[in-house]
């Protein structure tokens, strides 16, 4: 009787064991790119932060070492007020666009345009930013706001706006800097939105409907109050992700940024690195978005906990 | 009679009603629209126009901006790129399947595992995947290049293509694995018991049983990492200074800064027959869109 139990015993062990060796083979790949590509890179800025790399790549320590966080605390650097302010104009506007008008968006080609095809079509085309390659799309916006032969110039004029670059000129590159992005993001809310009005039980509206609601109504009181989390996800995320975006700012105001109003703080990162070959100084600034960006994600959990979170599009009813 | 037209009234009041609510509704979704449109459409208009393009209307048309699929782009009589439009082609190929294939790789192993298993560490490791998208772009690329550097990768052509691709795949990898963890949550569990009873190994099931049963999801995570890798810019832009291997996003980047101004015709031919696979591939694969959840690295 004892040696089976040994038996039993050695087999779960081995089985235990198999086990392990299976979650550790599958894991692997995934846990390496996870050190290499994340982890590691993380670990580096920092230390880099701490020092004035230039060109030669040489970790020469700064005294005292968080010298380079002072620059930008104390605004020695004198480009550091005007590229905070375009930031904060930036995430702020276009998170209007990227949520509130998301939902808009959601809420119409989902619950008011009820032809299942023509709704597709529609949030097809808003998808189109999303899926163009961002060089295309800056040359298409390049286009658009081209002096000479670009619509927006013939726009313009119809409103008065004579002689104005709308790449160059302050703040009309701001506003097409908002819109541009606006248009990238925007899709993307609306998905989600899209996808949570979909969940909400259909009795619910044919309640509302029997009771002789409005349209309107229904979205105020049903609709809207349902789909809190979605938006606060939406905008959690969103200002995560306008954070760290340049890329779309750089192909566009390629060199022309600072001038144009149009320096977002990643951008001047990117350019204080790859232009002025700054690595340490830039490695600062890149981290000023991650210690931005984990303040942010502290409070979201504590305002959605952990499963809301992760769980983007589920509706409460 | 009064009755009957305080009804009309009504009538009449709810029908206005309804018609100003549509044009609202139907206003807000499609005038922002317009922009969009025009800009598209002039892109198919002007790459087979001679002339600059107002308004969409054609400008002697011709095929002539399409010389670069078959001569090199030449810009002041020198060639823009020492190699053919082709070679180009093959480079974002490259890019693009390379980075869709280690993506599946290593998706389908972790999704699987984070799924199906309970260990130590699993918690963090879900919690890690909302705490990485606070890291920006741009702090890859900064830290990144100086490991390129340190390695001696900076700079060597073919070698630092195969980075860029690695790199690319280990930024997308952690949302995907994300997106095929669902599908492997939404496999029963008793598939799997069953093939185990009948003496499969776990590898075995996992490979013959639960595979199959998520092709779906294996096919839009493939399909929408080899889009990210056809669209990317900003790694092979700062990384790769060797222009044989330059790609379609940083040959085009580079066209702009010369023809901007001068050739429309050129960027918009070069410009749509980038934008093709995207779009392809895009309607292909929109009803996933709607169905699945898309964690989205950009704005």
């Amino acid at each position: 009787m004892r040696v089976s139990f040994r038996r039993i015993r050695t087999a779960l062990a081995k089985e235990e064991f198999r086990r392990a060796v299976f979650v550790v083979a599958f894991l692997t790949p995934f846990l390496v790119t996870l050190i290499v590509i994340y982890g590691l890179p993380s670990l580096l800025c920092f230390l880099m932060s701490l020092t004035d790399m230039g060109l030669n790549f040489q970790f020469n320590w700064l005294t005292p070492p968080w010298y380079n966080y002072i620059k930008i605390i104390q605004c020695e650097d004198p480009y550091i007020p005007e590229v905070f302010y375009t930031t904060l104009l930036y995430v702020g506007a276009t998170l209007l666009i990227n949520s509130p008008f998301a939902l808009v968006l959601g809420i119409f080609t989902t619950y008011n345009i009820r032809r299942e095809n023509l709704s597709a079509v529609l949030r097809l085309l808003w998808f189109l930013p999303r899926m163009t390659p961002v060089v295309i799309y800056g040359l298409l916006w390049q286009w658009f706001a081209d002096p000479y032969v670009g619509p927006l110039a013939k726009i313009g004029q119809i409103f008065g706006l004579r002689d104005v670059y709308w790449l160059l000129d302050k703040p009309y590159s701001q506003i097409l800097m908002i819109v541009v992005n606006g248009y990238v993001g925007a899709s993307w809310g609306m998905i989600i939105f899209s996808s949570s009005v979909k969940c909400i039980p259909l009795e619910l509206f044919y309640a509302a409907k029997v009771d002789g609601a409005s349209d309107w109504a229904v979205i105020k009181n049903i609709i809207l109050p349902l789909l809190k989390w979605p938006m606060l996800f939406v905008t959690a995320w969103q200002t995560l992700s306008l954070l760290g975006s340049y890329v779309q700012i750089l192909v566009i105001w390629d060199g022309h940024a600072l001038t144009s109003g149009t320096e977002v703080w990643s951008l001047y990162s990117y350019d204080m690195a790859f232009r002025s070959y700054e690595f340490g100084y830039s490695a600062a600034l890149a981290m000023v978005i991650v210690v931005v960006a984990l303040g942010l994600i502290a409070l979201y959990f504590k305002i959605f906990g952990f499963r809301r979170m992760l769980e983007p599009s589920r509706v409460e009813v | 009679m009064s009755k009957v037209s305080t009804y009309r009234e009504a009538v009449v009041k709810a029908k206005v009603r309804s018609i100003v609510g549509t044009l609202i509704v139907y206003g807000v979704v499609c005038v922002p629209l317009v922009p969009l449109l025009l800009m598209y459409g002039w892109l198919i208009v002007q790459a087979f126009s001679g002339r600059p393009v107002e308004w969409l209307l054609p400008n002697q048309p011709t095929l002539g901006n399409w010389y670069f699929l078959t001569k090199p782009i030449e810009f002041g009589g020198t060639p823009l790129f020492p190699v053919s439009f082709w070679r180009l082609v093959l480079n974002t190929l490259m890019l693009a399947l390379g980075t869709a294939g280690l993506v599946v790789v290593i998706a389908s192993l972790a999704g699987y595992a984070i799924s199906r298993f309970d260990f130590k560490g699993r918690d963090p490791l879900l919690r890690s995947v909302v705490i990485l998208h606070s890291i920006p772009g741009v702090l890859f690329l900064i830290a990144l290049m100086y490991l390129l550097n340190s390695l001696g990768i900076y700079g060597k052509g073919l070698l630092t293509m195969i980075s860029v691709i690695i790199i690319k795949a280990g930024i997308e990898s952690p949302m995907y694995t994300w997106m095929l963890k669902g599908f492997f949550d939404s496999v029963p569990w008793e598939l799997e018991w069953a093939a185990l009873v009948d003496g499969c190994s776990r590898f075995k099931a996992w490979r013959s049983v639960v595979m199959p049963l998520i092709f779906p999801g294996i096919a839009a995570v493939s399909v929408f990492a080899f889009l990210s890798g056809w669209e990317e810019f900003i790694l092979v832009y700062t990384y790769i200074t060797d222009e044989r291997y330059f790609t379609l996003s940083v040959a085009l980047d580079r066209l702009i800064g010369a023809f901007r101004f001068i050739n429309y015709g050129v960027l918009a031919a070069f410009g749509l027959f980038y934008l093709i696979p995207a779009i392809i591939f895009f309607i292909l694969t929109q009803k996933y869109l709607t169905t699945l959840r898309i964690i989205a690295y950009k704005g």
